[in-house]
């Protein structure tokens, strides 16, 4: 592993404490930090083994370019699990003679696990300073305090703790009313900054779309002014290369509906031709070979209106009922006459009919002379 | 035959006057507002026929715009006009009390008639309008504290009507597809629109909830 250059155990420069050894771990381990710390922090407890272990791994590990990865959650049995194991660890620590003895250990340890609590990171969160639950504080405070106190009292000296309660209490509040408000700017001045520096980030990249779109296709449409068709049509794409952005859509993506594939039917023959398609699609459904053909052949309807209806507009429609799916491709062109069809001019009657007949579905076509085109296709959903 | 005096309510200067421009002579333009104020301002002062209302606008958009002249005027008449697709921007536009929504794509020529179907106290359902109403209103699911099950339903002859539409079909034409009169279909439209501002099917009021309005 240590040959391929394992790229996991390297000390991180951001969320480190001391020399950042745990919160390097914490990737390769798969433990959250604060219970690394915890164990080493027992570990160092115990006879001093995790103060070696620790200056070990500060010489061992080299240090990293970035933060880690944040880890994932854990669910609170593996928590258990794994506290378990470190409990367990630590008395086997003690019954084997690697102990500084039970005045210093059980305090110690208890203040350890207060200490881990403040100074985990809640859910995988970088920085030290960064949003530290109250709860979390307040419990590892009270811990620590625990363990002070339990050494107190375990050597006797529990009345000078009493003694001495008074006058750094008082120094205490004397600091933070000095303090405070400074400490309290400072934190505020840190979040503003930070949201700050969200904003802009999402500025940029904004502003990077804007340009890559938007700015292109208006220098297009400049350079291509005496066009009108041309204009229309670089204008209509980029409407709805905005819309797919604004809507979290990728343009680009998969089609998978059918109403996907109607859109992206008419987004393609808007661009070869320079017709408007205003699509209404009404429910929607998975795509399969059925709907496939369907949109097919409304593809074919949409291009023989492009084509020979002479209009600027062509409106599609497609509704997917219970157990019908219904396309209507509608222009208000010249029409035609439906008996006069010229026998070669087989696109309608093959693309379309053929098509829709061998998906078990049906086509018909309503023009005539001056009256525009409408074609309906229609499914059913379930053979 | 005087022309229908009409107030224009959009925060883009470039758009408004576009607006203008298509809409030639066809109606009288008698104020631009460029926001919620504004409009309320101009509203008040000439008493317009038809005010055709941005839906998105700073501080507070169309919606805010229809709730507070309605407030006090509510014999005056909105077109809902928008370059957003959003159905929760529509309908709650609507339920504003707005009596119809236009694209900002639509002609001059389709626009100052909606204008007059508007002024008229008829509704104007273009096809993508049509088109959410048919959705929201699926057949099935209906609200089921509702106080009205009529307002949760279409009729069999609105859904027809409103497929027309969808589909692309003028007044005019879906009245000579189904052999009715023009006034017979501006009468399902306009029950459809009530349907769609009152109704408390869980589709409409989420959608309107969406968008804070109720």
């Amino acid at each position: 592993m240590a040959a391929t250059g394992h790229s996991l155990t390297r000390r991180p420069r951001q969320g480190r404490l001391v020399a950042g050894v745990c919160a390097g771990l914490e990737p390769a381990v798969g433990v959250p930090v604060g219970l690394i710390r915890f164990a080493f922090l027992l570990g160092g407890l115990a006879g001093g083994v995790g103060v070696f272990g620790y200056l070990a791994a500060v010489v061992l590990l080299p240090e990293a370019d970035g933060a880690v990865a944040p880890t994932r959650r854990r669910d609170p049995i593996e928590l258990a699990a794994l506290i378990s194991i470190i409990i367990g660890g630590f008395l086997l620590c003690r019954s084997s003679g690697l102990w500084l003895g039970d005045v210093v250990g059980f305090p110690g340890a208890v203040a350890a696990a207060g200490v881990a609590l403040v100074w985990g990171r809640p859910e995988g969160r970088a920085a030290v300073l960064g949003p530290v639950g109250p709860l979390r504080v307040a419990v590892g405070v009270t811990l620590v305090t625990l363990g002070a106190a339990a050494f107190l009292a375990a050597t006797g000296d529990i009345g000078v703790l009493g003694r001495s309660l008074v006058p750094v209490g008082v120094v205490v509040a004397g600091l933070s009313l000095v303090a405070g408000p400074a400490v309290g700017r400072l934190f505020e001045a840190l979040r503003a900054e930070r949201r700050e520096r969200i904003r802009s980030e999402e500025r940029a990249e904004v502003s990077a779309h804007l340009h890559d779109s938007v700015l292109q296709t208006l220098a297009l449409i400049q350079v291509r002014s005496g066009d009108d068709r041309e204009v229309q049509r670089l204008a209509r794409r980029q409407e709805r290369e905005l819309r797919a952005w604004l809507q979290g859509r990728d343009p680009a993506g998969s089609v998978e509906t059918v109403a996907e594939l109607v859109e992206a039917i008419a987004a393609e023959v808007e661009d070869d031709h320079a017709v408007r398609v205003e699509v209404v699609t009404v429910g929607d459904a998975p795509l399969d070979d059925r709907l496939r053909a369907l949109g097919l052949a409304g593809r074919e309807a949409m291009l023989n209106a492009a084509h020979h209806a002479g209009v600027d507009s062509i409106d599609a429609y497609l509704e997917v009922e219970q157990d019908l799916v219904t396309l209507f491709v509608r222009d208000r062109g010249k029409g035609f006459d439906l008996e006069a069809v010229d026998p070669k001019r087989r696109g309608l009657t093959e693309s379309v009919h053929g098509r829709m007949e061998r998906a078990g579905g049906r086509a018909e076509v309503r023009t005539a002379p001056g009256e525009g085109t409408e074609v309906e296709l229609a499914v059913t959903r379930h053979p | 035959m005087t022309r229908l005096r009409v107030v224009l309510v959009d925060d883009h200067q470039l758009f408004r006057s576009g607006v203008r421009a298509e809409l030639g002579d066809t109606v009288e333009v008698v104020a631009e507002a460029g926001d919620v104020e504004q409009a309320l301002a101009a509203i008040d002062l000439h008493r317009p026929d038809v005010v055709l209302v941005d839906v998105h606008m700073p501080g507070g958009g169309g919606g805010a715009v229809i709730r507070r002249v309605h407030a006090e005027r509510p014999d005056t008449w909105f077109l809902a006009l928008s370059v957003s697709d959003a159905p929760e921007d529509v309908i709650a536009t609507i339920r504003a009390g707005a009596r119809g929504y236009v694209t900002k794509t639509i002609s001059g020529r389709d626009l100052a008639d909606a204008i007059t179907r508007i002024a008229d106290g008829d509704a104007v359902f273009s096809p993508r309008l049509a088109g959410f109403v048919l959705d929201a209103f699926a057949e099935g699911g209906t609200s089921s504290t509702s106080a009205d099950p009529e307002l949760d339903q279409l009729t069999p002859r609105e859904r027809e009507v409103l497929r027309l539409i969808a589909r692309g079909y003028a007044y005019k034409e879906v009245a000579r597809r189904l052999s009715l009169s023009v006034k017979t279909i501006e009468t399902h439209v306009s029950s459809v629109l009530r349907k769609l501002q009152l109704s408390s099917r869980h589709e409409l009021t989420r959608w309107a909830t969406d968008r804070k309005i109720v």
